[in-house]
C-alpha cells in the first residue's frame, strides 16, 4: 500500500494509506476524533493538506478508500465512472482541481459536464483544501434542475420542504402545519412528513391526507411520507398515492445495511416509483437524506473520515436520478459535529460535494438540544447556503419540529432568506401562489384554503 | 377568521402562527422559544431518581455504561453502548428483559416508564415475568449487552429521547429479538414519542409493544422485516380496512 508524506516547519509527517491522508487533511470534527482517524495536531493537518494538494486525481480511480471487493458502494462508484467526462482533469492533481474550480473556466456548463467524471473521493479531497468561501463560490456556479410536478433548482430559486410533522400523526394537526407554511410560500420542493411510526396503515392514511390536500388545492407540487423504502414499495402495491420514494442512505455497504437497504432494493423501489407515473412535468422521484457520521454510527466506516463517506453517499443517490437530496447536517449530535462551527462547515461541504457530483442538493439546517449550537449558528449557515445557491432547505413551524425533537428553520427564516437574496419559489409553484393571492388571498379567496383543506366546513 | 385560525392552532403542538401576512417572528415568540431551548438543555443534565422509580416499578438490577459523566456520555456514544467492567447480570433466561435507560432525557424515563410498564404488564404475560434493569449513562444498544448477559429471548429498552423544545420528556421504546452487542438498528422495532403532551399515550404505546412482542416471537425476529401492522390509532380515519382486505 502506498504511503504519503508532507512537511511542515521542517517536520515530516507520513500517512500510510489514502484514507489516513484524507482523514488527517479534513477540518476538525468530533466524529473523526471519535473514530480515531483525525489529525493528532494542527500541524499534521496542514502537512496532510500539502500532500493531498500534490496527489494526482487518478489515484482515486486506482486506490479505493473502501476496498472494491467488499463494498457495493465502491463498485458502484468505480463501475459507473465516466472516463470521457474525466478526461479534462485526468492529469490534474487535487490542488490543480481546486484552482480550476475557482477560476473562470469552471462555469455552469463545464461543471455540469464534469459531474459524471468526478467520483466522491475526488470532490471530498478538493473540499478539504478549500475554505468556506471557496465552497460557497464554486457551489453557486453549479445548477442542477429536477422536476416532478414543478421545476426545482433553476438559478434564482430557493425552494423548501414543508415538514408538517405531528407527534401522533394527526391528519388535522398536519393540515394546520401545512397551512402555516403555505402562508409563507413554503413547500414547493415537497410537503414531506416524517411519520411518528412506520405502521403501514398509518403511512397509508398520511399519504391519502397529503394527496387529498394537494389535489383540493390544485397545487403544483409533490408530497412524501418518509417511511422505509420497502414500506413505500408495499404501499405502492396497495395503490397508495406515493409521489416520492424516500430513503436515508450512506456511503458504505455496511452503513446502508444498517438502514436496511441495498443498491438492488433501491433500484427496485425506483422502478416501482417510475411505473406509477405520477410526475406530470418530470420523472425525478427519489428523495434521499444523508448526513456526516451515519457510517460511523453504523460501525461501518472502514477508517475513512466522515466527510469523505458522506460524499460517497451522494454516489448512491445519483444512481437513481433523484428529485431531492438533503443532508440533515446538525441532526446527528455532538459526537459527530460538536458545535455550531463544525455544523456550519459540514453543511457547506455537503452542499458543495453534492452539487459538484450533479445532485439537486438541499440542506436541513438544524441542530439538536444536546449540541453546542443555537439559532444564531443556523442563521449563519442558512445565509451562507442561500448565497451558495442551495436547491432547497427544510422548514417547520416556528423552527421547532414537534415530533422529531430538533430545531430546523422556520417559515419566517424562508421569508428572510428570500428578502435578502431576492430568490424565489419554483416557477409553477410561485405562479400558483400568485394566482391564489390575486383571487383574494390563500385564506379568503374563492373556495378559501381552509375549506379546500377540509379544515372548516 | 381570526377566531377560526386560533382554534385551528389548537390541533397541533407545533408552533404554528397562521399569519396570513407572513410577518417576522414577534419577540414574544422568540423569547418563548429561547425559554424552551434552555429547559431542554437543562433536562439533559438531570439525574434519574432510581429509588423513586423502584417504588413504582418494583425491584431493579442496576447497571452502568462505561461513560463516567454526562459530558463523556455526549461525546462518546460508544462508551454509552458498552457495559461497565464490573457489571454483574444474573442469567435467568427470560423471554423478555426490560431495560430502563436514562438516555438523553432522564425526566422522560421517570415520568413515562412506570406508566408504560404498568400497562404492558396488564396486557402481556412475558412483561409480567420480565426482569427490569436500571441503566445509567445508557444508549439504546446497551440493552443488547444486558439482554445477552441475561440470556433473554428479546429485550425492550425504554429510554429518554433527546429533548425537543415542545416536549423535553418523551420516551422511546426499542424491541430487539436475540439481542447481542453489534446488533444493527435496522434489527429493532421502535415505538417513539411516548409522552403526555399530545404524543402517544403510555397505554397505546403498551398496546403496540404488546403486539410487537407477540409478533416478534412468532416471526423469530425484529426490525424492518417485521412490519408494525398493529391496529392503527382508532381516532384516525381508517382506509386501513382497505389494506387488510387487499
Amino acid at each position: 500500500m502506498a504511503t504519503y508524506s508532507g512537511t511542515v516547519r521542517g517536520e515530516r509527517f507520513t500517512f500510510n494509506s489514502l484514507a489516513r491522508l484524507l482523514a488527517a487533511a479534513t477540518p476538525e470534527k468530533s466524529g473523526d476524533q471519535l473514530a480515531g482517524v483525525a489529525a493528532s495536531s494542527a500541524r499534521e493537518r496542514v502537512a496532510a493538506r500539502r500532500a493531498l494538494a500534490d496527489l494526482p486525481l487518478r489515484t482515486f480511480l486506482s486506490e479505493s478508500v473502501v476496498p472494491y471487493e467488499i463494498d457495493a458502494v465502491t463498485r458502484l462508484i468505480i463501475d459507473s465512472h465516466d472516463e470521457a467526462a474525466f478526461t479534462p482533469f485526468s492529469s490534474m492533481c487535487v490542488g490543480d482541481l481546486r484552482d480550476w474550480l475557482l477560476g473562470d473556466m469552471a462555469d455552469t456548463m463545464s461543471l455540469q459536464q464534469a459531474a459524471a467524471g468526478f467520483i466522491p473521493e475526488m470532490v471530498a479531497a478538493v473540499s478539504k483544501l478549500m475554505r468556506n468561501q471557496d465552497l460557497i463560490r464554486v457551489a453557486r456556479k453549479c445548477e442542477v434542475v429536477t422536476a416532478f410536478r414543478n421545476t426545482l433548482g433553476g438559478r434564482g430559486t430557493l425552494s423548501t420542504r414543508l415538514q408538517p410533522n405531528h407527534p401522533a400523526d394527526d391528519p388535522r394537526g398536519i393540515a394546520v402545519a401545512i397551512l402555516d407554511g403555505l402562508l409563507f410560500g413554503a413547500g414547493d420542493a415537497v410537503i414531506g412528513i416524517n411519520p411518528a411510526t412506520d405502521n403501514l396503515g398509518n403511512c397509508y392514511d398520511l399519504l391519502c391526507t397529503l394527496d387529498d390536500i394537494r389535489a383540493r388545492l390544485q397545487m403544483p407540487g409533490q408530497t412524501c411520507v418518509l417511511t422505509h423504502v420497502t414500506n413505500a414499495m408495499e404501499l405502492l402495491k396497495r395503490a397508495a398515492p406515493v409521489d416520492l420514494i424516500f430513503q436515508s442512505v450512506a456511503g458504505t455497504q455496511g452503513a446502508n445495511e444498517g438502514f436496511g437497504v441495498t443498491l438492488d432494493i433501491l433500484q427496485e423501489a425506483w422502478e416501482a416509483g417510475l411505473s406509477a407515473q405520477r410526475g406530470t412535468i418530470g420523472n425525478n422521484l427519489m428523495y434521499f437524506e444523508t448526513g456526516q457520521g451515519a457510517a460511523l454510527s453504523a460501525d461501518a466506516h472502514h477508517g475513512v473520515d466522515q466527510q469523505t463517506l458522506e460524499a460517497r453517499a451522494y454516489a448512491v443517490a445519483r444512481a437513481y436520478d433523484p428529485l431531492l437530496v438533503n443532508t440533515v447536517v446538525g441532526f446527528i449530535g455532538p459526537e459527530y459535529l460538536y458545535d455550531g462551527r463544525q455544523i456550519i462547515r459540514a453543511g457547506l461541504e455537503d452542499h458543495f460535494c453534492g452539487k459538484l457530483l450533479g445532485l439537486p442538493m438541499g440542506v436541513d439546517v438544524c441542530y439538536t438540544n444536546h449540541v453546542q449550537a443555537d439559532q444564531d449558528d443556523m442563521d449563519v449557515l442558512a445565509t451562507l447556503l442561500a448565497s451558495a445557491g442551495v436547491n432547497f432547505l427544510i422548514t417547520v413551524p416556528g423552527a421547532d419540529d414537534a415530533m422529531l425533537g430538533y430545531q430546523s428553520l422556520g417559515f419566517e427564516d424562508l421569508a428572510y432568506l428570500r428578502e435578502i437574496t431576492g430568490s424565489r419559489a419554483a416557477p409553477e409553484f410561485e405562479a400558483w401562489l400568485e394566482a391564489a393571492h390575486a383571487g383574494g388571498g390563500l385564506l379568503e379567496g374563492p373556495g378559501g384554503i381552509l375549506e379546500n383543506m377540509g379544515l372548516v366546513a | 377568521m381570526t377566531r377560526t385560525l386560533s382554534k385551528l392552532s389548537e390541533l397541533t403542538p407545533a408552533r404554528v402562527r397562521l399569519d396570513a401576512k407572513a410577518t417576522p417572528l414577534p419577540l414574544r415568540n422568540l423569547l418563548n422559544f429561547q425559554e424552551d431551548h434552555a429547559s431542554a438543555r437543562d433536562a439533559i443534565f438531570e439525574k434519574v431518581d432510581w429509588t423513586q422509580l423502584e417504588a413504582t416499578v418494583g425491584p431493579l438490577h442496576h447497571v452502568r455504561s462505561r461513560a463516567h459523566s454526562r459530558e463523556e456520555y455526549l461525546r462518546r456514544p460508544d462508551l454509552g453502548r458498552t457495559l461497565s467492567r464490573d457489571a454483574s447480570i444474573p442469567s435467568s433466561r427470560p423471554k423478555l428483559a426490560i431495560v430502563l435507560a436514562d438516555g438523553l432525557s432522564p425526566p422522560a424515563l421517570v415520568r413515562q416508564a412506570p406508566l408504560v410498564i404498568a400497562a404492558l404488564r396488564e396486557q402481556n404475560e412475558d412483561a409480567r415475568d420480565a426482569p427490569v434493569f436500571a441503566a445509567s449513562e445508557a444508549r439504546v444498544a446497551l440493552g443488547d449487552a444486558v439482554g445477552e448477559a441475561a440470556g433473554a429471548e428479546m429485550v425492550l429498552v425504554l429510554i429518554g429521547e433527546r429533548p425537543g423544545l415542545s416536549v423535553s420528556s418523551s420516551l422511546g421504546a426499542y424491541l430487539t429479538y436475540a439481542p447481542r452487542p453489534g446488533t444493527r438498528d435496522s434489527a429493532r422495532n421502535c415505538v417513539s414519542n411516548i409522552h403526555d403532551k399530545g404524543g402517544l399515550t403510555a397505554e397505546k404505546a403498551a398496546s403496540r409493544l404488546s403486539w410487537l412482542i407477540v409478533a416478534a416471537q412468532r416471526a423469530g425476529q425484529t426490525g424492518v422485516a417485521l412490519k408494525d401492522e398493529s391496529p392503527v390509532d382508532p381516532s384516525l380515519p381508517s382506509p386501513t380496512q382497505d389494506i387488510k382486505e387487499t
